[in-house]
């Protein structure tokens, strides 16, 4: 139908009203269900990343809090590596805090595209009987193709041997870069080495296949049709888990003997 | 019973004889994308057919009223907020599923098969029939996803929804997958196979000299 100038913006505007309402009523009522299941996602992921699960295993909530006991989350000054006792770690917002300008500082330009790093940061730590540093499990984040990656890298008590890698949160293409949540590629992870000689990070996804663990600790297979999303990922460990990462928290858990 | 022969038709003649992708050849991208695995692309054929029911259903009923000149962007606005609405709902109940289709879901706005039916269907014809032909073509779109997902899963990984189907060479079976079907060149050779298979059979389908 041919209409008035008016009538035109009358109904745009009816509609788009109409819309929203639609729209945010939906985003409103599921937003607890969808906060719920990101954060015991995460959660989930801090398991895998330690070897607590395996990474296509789906347990229920319960049984994620359950073998979350073994786990600890700190709070940790970026910069210095110091553990920080006065903010509560389950209420910590990492992306908040790397996004607002009074918590966070801005990057040195860097392959992996991370603009800010929060000063305050979450780690989680699985310490044994006597208090001697089993595990120590880090966020790490950095752009892929389309989207930022979200996961967790763990080492092993000697910082160096990498337990295991995850992410749980992207926006790769599905097959494709999608494929870093591939349980097989992620087992590909255990055992490899981080750190060369001279503790410079010498992990590497590489193009095509690497070797096995013992003969080639330092490569991982790319991911096929990927290049970007592999690229990333050995972006990503080159800056969380160097200098302006990292680094300082690692030294102190060295030094300390992760006291 | 001549309505009813129509309601079957707007229902059954999408899949085959009047199928979006395969004579039309719209939705090309996603389903592309999203056939890798057979769940993913199950869900997404639901989700297309949940968005392309409602379109149809809403278009349709305001069809007197939209106005001419604008009814593009409003069509877009209708389709844009069901998607968003569809993309709330799978990140509440099926959380998994739509992590691994990411950006895709958000992407069925750009689908030209609802565009296409909002326009072609959805402004000439009542709402239940419209509802009726949105679902048909969902359906349509829907079987050619699961077809080249069927394929590309099996032979990408010996796998289908998930389940080891052929043992693979590199775990100590026999089956060495093949890399291009995990590859989007995979699925555009599926689909071509599927179109040609379709012709074949029906071969009105051709296009004239």
């Amino acid at each position: 139908m041919h209409a008035s100038v008016a009538y035109n913006l009358a109904f745009a505007a009816a509609v788009c009203v109409v819309c929203a309402i639609v729209v945010s009523t939906s985003a409103v009522a599921l937003q607890d269900l969808q906060a719920a299941n990101a954060a015991l996602e995460k959660r989930r992921n801090v398991l895998v990343a330690a070897g607590l699960a395996e990474s296509d295993e789906r347990p229920p909530a319960e049984e994620i809090d359950a073998r979350f006991e073994a786990i600890r989350a700190v709070v940790i000054d970026v910069a210095t590596g110091q553990e920080v006792a006065d903010i509560d770690p389950d209420a910590f917002d990492d992306r908040a805090a790397a996004a607002d300008q009074d918590t966070s500082r801005a990057a040195a330009d860097n392959p992996a595209g991370i603009a800010r790093v929060a000063h305050h940061t979450v780690v989680y730590e699985v310490r044994g009987a006597g208090g001697a540093l089993e595990l120590v499990i880090l966020p790490i984040s950095g752009m892929g193709l389309w989207s930022t990656l979200y996961g967790f890298v763990a080492f092993d008590a000697d910082l160096q041997t990498i337990r295991g890698i995850t992410y749980y949160d992207h926006g790769e293409t599905p097959g494709l870069g999608g494929e870093v949540d591939n349980p097989r590629w992620k087992a590909l992870w255990p055992g490899r080495r981080a750190f060369g000689d001279d503790d410079e990070v010498r992990i590497e996804v590489v193009r095509g296949r690497a070797g096995p663990v013992e003969a080639d600790p330092y490569r991982v297979d790319g991911l096929a049709g990927a290049t970007m999303t592999s690229r990333g990922v050995t972006n990503m460990l080159r800056f969380w888990l160097g200098g302006e990462g990292f680094r300082p928290y690692l030294e102190r858990l060295r030094v300390g003997g992760g006291a | 019973m001549a309505a009813q022969t129509k309601t079957r038709e707007a229902l059954v003649d999408p899949i085959f004889n009047n199928n979006p992708i395969t004579l039309q050849v719209l939705g090309i991208c996603s389903a592309l994308a999203v056939t890798t695995r057979m769940d993913t692309a199950l869900v997404m054929s639901a989700a297309v057919i949940g968005v392309m029911m409602s379109s149809n259903f809403f278009v349709s009923a305001l069809r007197e009223h939209i106005p001419t000149n604008i009814r593009i962007i409003v069509q877009l606005t209708i389709i844009a907020s069901l998607v968003i609405v569809v993309d709330q709902i799978l990140k509440a109940y099926l959380f998994e599923i739509s992590q691994q289709l990411s950006v895709f879901v958000g992407l069925i706005i750009t689908n030209c098969i609802i565009m296409g039916r909002a326009e072609a269907y959805a402004m000439q014809n009542p709402p239940a029939m419209s509802l009726i032909d949105g679902i048909g073509n969902g359906l349509g779109y829907g079987a050619i996803l699961m077809g080249t997902a069927f394929l590309r899963e099996l032979l990408g990984f010996g796998t289908l929804f998930g389940a080891q189907l052929l043992p693979l060479a590199s775990e100590g079976g026999w089956y060495s997958p093949n890399g291009l079907m995990v590859l989007s060149p995979g699925a555009f050779f599926i689909i071509g196979f599927f179109i040609w298979a379709l012709r074949a059979w029906k071969p009105e389908q051709n296009e004239s000299e």
